[in-house]
């Protein structure tokens, strides 16, 4: 029993922790991606990539000041965004599913490659980069606190504390815009692209435009994973975790603006709990060795999103929160 | 347990090993090499001699620096050291299994062998586009006749690989019935797709876009399931492992590379004469040209999808075991694979069967030719390259028709 308050605890720090923001923000990304514009960018990772590694990159490489790194970050996401847009977004869905994934892998495997390493560090990547941003918080980043029977670093709280901040401004952006004529048109789009370009409408600028700001925010959520480990590794950026984002965002439910950031928190909750819980049993000898090891158990996390993302797509893709009217289900 | 979570790659070895392999492409593995083993103050750990795969594994009382030498007298008069002499310094982190590489060279890189570079990567490419086309050919018809972009794909020739691997190892079963003998679990894997989610599917009117996200949530559960069962790590089939490169003039080969073109060669023309001649195969056209034209023309295009998939599992499996012979059996070969065949399915034209082929072998004599300019780990991101180029300048693909594309 107390095993299973401990993994309850340690479920309920996943909620509220790094990785929740990390995938809330690739799940915001990708929900202005899908769930408002339609389009199927299964690369996300690789704007988070560009976001982490331009901090990382910048600073301890060129050593520039943080902030230099976060607008490197960013300005790298931007550049993805229309590159990645240019030859694709005037085709079908899947094809611009098929290129972003490759394009996702490719990049990984030029980050990691062995001629890379003077700029990236190759496999081993490149970390000592977010003192700046340490330093910048208002309590001391090395004491541990306690909180409802889970410990925090310091550090962990300032980086939770600005990750939710940003998690917070841009939902608020989200909404406002979704409310906006340009919201109504990305909408529009979803719905029945040649209705939109018979209206006059540029589809493919509006398209570009939300890929470019999606991609943005994923680079956030990059810049928040890689400040709060501290590191940044090429491999830490697979492309599976595209999938896990696109799994919190139709758990939580597409197009909608706390959609991806619930959805986000309840999955964290959900694989920390499953993980622990599974360690436990399995250490207890209630599940036998022979039948599953504890070092199965990091590979079972993604069976379960991989079995939850077929059952939610098939039964109830509108999530939790969604509407089913407004999921974009078929391929144009 | 951070990083547990986003490094699905790393799988957790207890106890620290070093590895190695001691062969050349002329001289085959090197057996009875002597190998020693000594910490950093120089107390001997232990010393081992390659066995007949030319293959040694010491185990380690720990994490730490070791000086790994060996007995170069015994090597054969033909290989010689590389320029890091005998020694090697290893820095062995926990739980892993260090590999340790001596760089024996045979002379072949720059002797009068004759072996021209651009030739030799020539007919690997072609080898390896060959073996693309024959794993991609189903991921082809499936979208032809279904239109679902299956992202599964890929571990049907995991699993059929792997499955090849257990009746080859474990069971002691030669490699060529155990190829058999997979490729009918195969397109018993394929039929089971097809019975089990896909047509259940298609009666519920799930759209496109779901299914391919569907066939995400399928390609993760069963990567993962894979690793569970058949482990984080790379093995080599039991036969057919030490061959020597034969010169062939400009180029050599190992036979089970020679025999991987002719075999792939095979199977493509028969692929092509039952698409052309056969009942069947006209009726998979058929469906992939116009579904409801088919089915009001009497084709039964159940049967027919169902077919395809059968197909497509049992070409998937001997692709998977082709390219497990060449590389090796890994639980993660066919989601590595997949995105070359996209490229290749692309870039011949989606849904059409011979465009997979053309497109295929492109894309794999692109992917080795490209190690000419690019280091070779970067190869991979030629194809990707080619792939997004060819959208650019022709959308539909290179035998695929305007109206795909939509």
């Amino acid at each position: 029993m107390s095993d299973l308050l401990n993994a309850f605890a340690i479920a309920g720090k996943a909620f509220f922790g790094f990785q929740a923001i990390f995938f809330a923000l690739l799940a915001i990304g990708i929900n202005i991606h899908f769930g408002y514009t339609g389009l199927l960018n299964f690369g996300q990772i690789a704007f988070a990539m560009l976001g982490g590694f331009g901090i990382a990159i910048s600073v301890s490489q060129w050593g520039l000041p943080f902030w230099v790194g976060v607008v490197v970050g960013v300005a790298a996401a931007v550049a993805l965004a229309l590159l990645l847009g240019l030859p694709t977004l005037r085709l079908r869905a899947d094809y611009l599913a098929i290129v972003t994934i490759a394009t996702s892998e490719g990049l990984r495997l030029v980050f990691r490659s062995v001629s890379a390493t003077p700029v990236t560090g190759g496999t081993r990547g490149l970390a000592a980069f977010n003192g700046d941003f340490m330093d910048l918080a208002p309590w001391d980043t090395q004491h541990r606190y306690r909180i409802l029977g889970t410990t925090w670093s310091g550090g962990e709280l300032w980086v939770a504390l600005i990750g939710w901040v940003l998690v917070i401004l841009f939902s608020l952006l989200t909404w406002q815009l979704m409310r906006s004529p340009w919201g109504r048109v990305v909408k529009a789009i979803r719905e029945d692209e040649d209705a939109v370009r018979a209206l006059g409408k540029n589809v493919y600028a509006y398209k570009m435009q939300s890929l470019v700001l999606g991609g943005v925010i994923g680079a956030f959520g990059g810049m928040v994973y890689a400040v709060s480990t501290g590191s940044a590794i090429p491999d830490q950026y697979q492309s599976a975790n595209t999938f896990l984002a696109y799994a919190a965002l139709i758990l939580g439910g597409a197009a909608r603006v706390l959609g991806p950031v619930l959805g986000s928190m309840i999955l964290l909750f959900l694989l920390q709990f499953a993980d622990t819980g599974l360690r436990a049993l399995i250490s207890n000898g209630v599940i036998p060795e022979g039948l599953l090891s504890s070092t199965d158990v990091a590979q079972i996390r993604f069976v379960l999103v991989g079995l939850g993302l077929m059952l939610l797509l098939v039964f109830r893709p509108q999530g939790i929160f969604g509407d089913r009217r407004e999921v974009m289900l078929d391929a144009r | 347990m951070a990083l547990a979570t986003v490094v699905p790659g790393v799988a957790g070895a207890a106890g620290e090993k070093l590895v190695g392999t001691l062969q050349t492409s002329r001289s085959g593995p090197i057996a009875g090499v002597g190998i020693t083993v000594e910490t950093a103050d120089g107390d001997e750990v232990d010393s081992v001699e390659t066995d007949e795969n030319g293959r040694f594994s010491v185990d380690l009382p720990g994490p730490g620096q070791y000086t790994i030498s060996l007995d170069a007298d015994a090597l054969p008069d033909t290989v010689k050291l590389g320029s890091g002499g005998d020694t090697r310094t290893v820095t062995v982190d926990p739980g892993r299994s260090q590999p340790v590489n001596f760089g024996l060279s045979d002379g072949s890189a720059n002797s009068g062998g004759g072996t021209i570079r651009a030739v030799q990567l020539f007919v690997d490419g072609l080898r390896f586009g060959l073996l693309i086309a024959v794993c991609a050919i189903g991921l082809s018809l499936i979208f032809g006749t279904t239109g679902l972009v299956n992202f599964a794909h890929g571990e049907l020739v995991s699993i059929g690989a792997i499955i090849a691997w257990y009746i080859n190892v474990r069971a002691g079963v030669p490699l060529i019935p155990a190829t058999i003998i997979a490729m009918v679990v195969g397109a018993a894997v394929g039929a089971l797709n097809e019975r089990g989610i896909w047509r259940p599917l298609r009666r519920r009117g799930t759209g496109l876009v779901a299914a391919l996200v569907v066939s995400i949530g399928l390609s993760l559960l069963l990567r993962y399931l894979i690793q569970i069962v058949y482990g984080g790590f790379s093995n080599p089939y039991g036969d057919y492992q030490s061959q020597r490169a034969v010169s062939y003039g400009a180029f050599s080969l190992t036979n089970r590379s020679l025999f991987s073109i002719i075999i792939s060669v095979i199977v493509l023309v028969l692929v092509a004469v039952m698409l052309q001649r056969t009942r069947i195969g006209k009726a998979m056209r058929a469906v992939s040209d116009n579904r409801d034209l088919a089915a009001s023309s009497g084709i039964d295009v159940n049967r027919v999808i169902l077919v395809v998939w059968m197909m497509g599992g049992a070409l998937a499996t001997l692709g998977g075991v082709l390219l497990g012979l060449s590389d090796q059996v890994q639980w993660d070969m066919g989601f590595r694979l997949l995105l070359l065949m996209f490229a290749g399915v692309t870039l011949g034209g989606l849904g059409t069967a011979y465009g997979a082929l053309v497109g295929s072998v492109i894309v794999g004599v692109f992917v080795q030719m490209s190690t000419l300019v690019i280091p070779d780990d970067m190869k991979y991101v030629g194809g990707l390259l080619l792939l997004i180029v060819i959208l650019i300048i022709r959308p539909q693909g290179i035998l695929g028709s305007r109206a795909r594309i939509g």
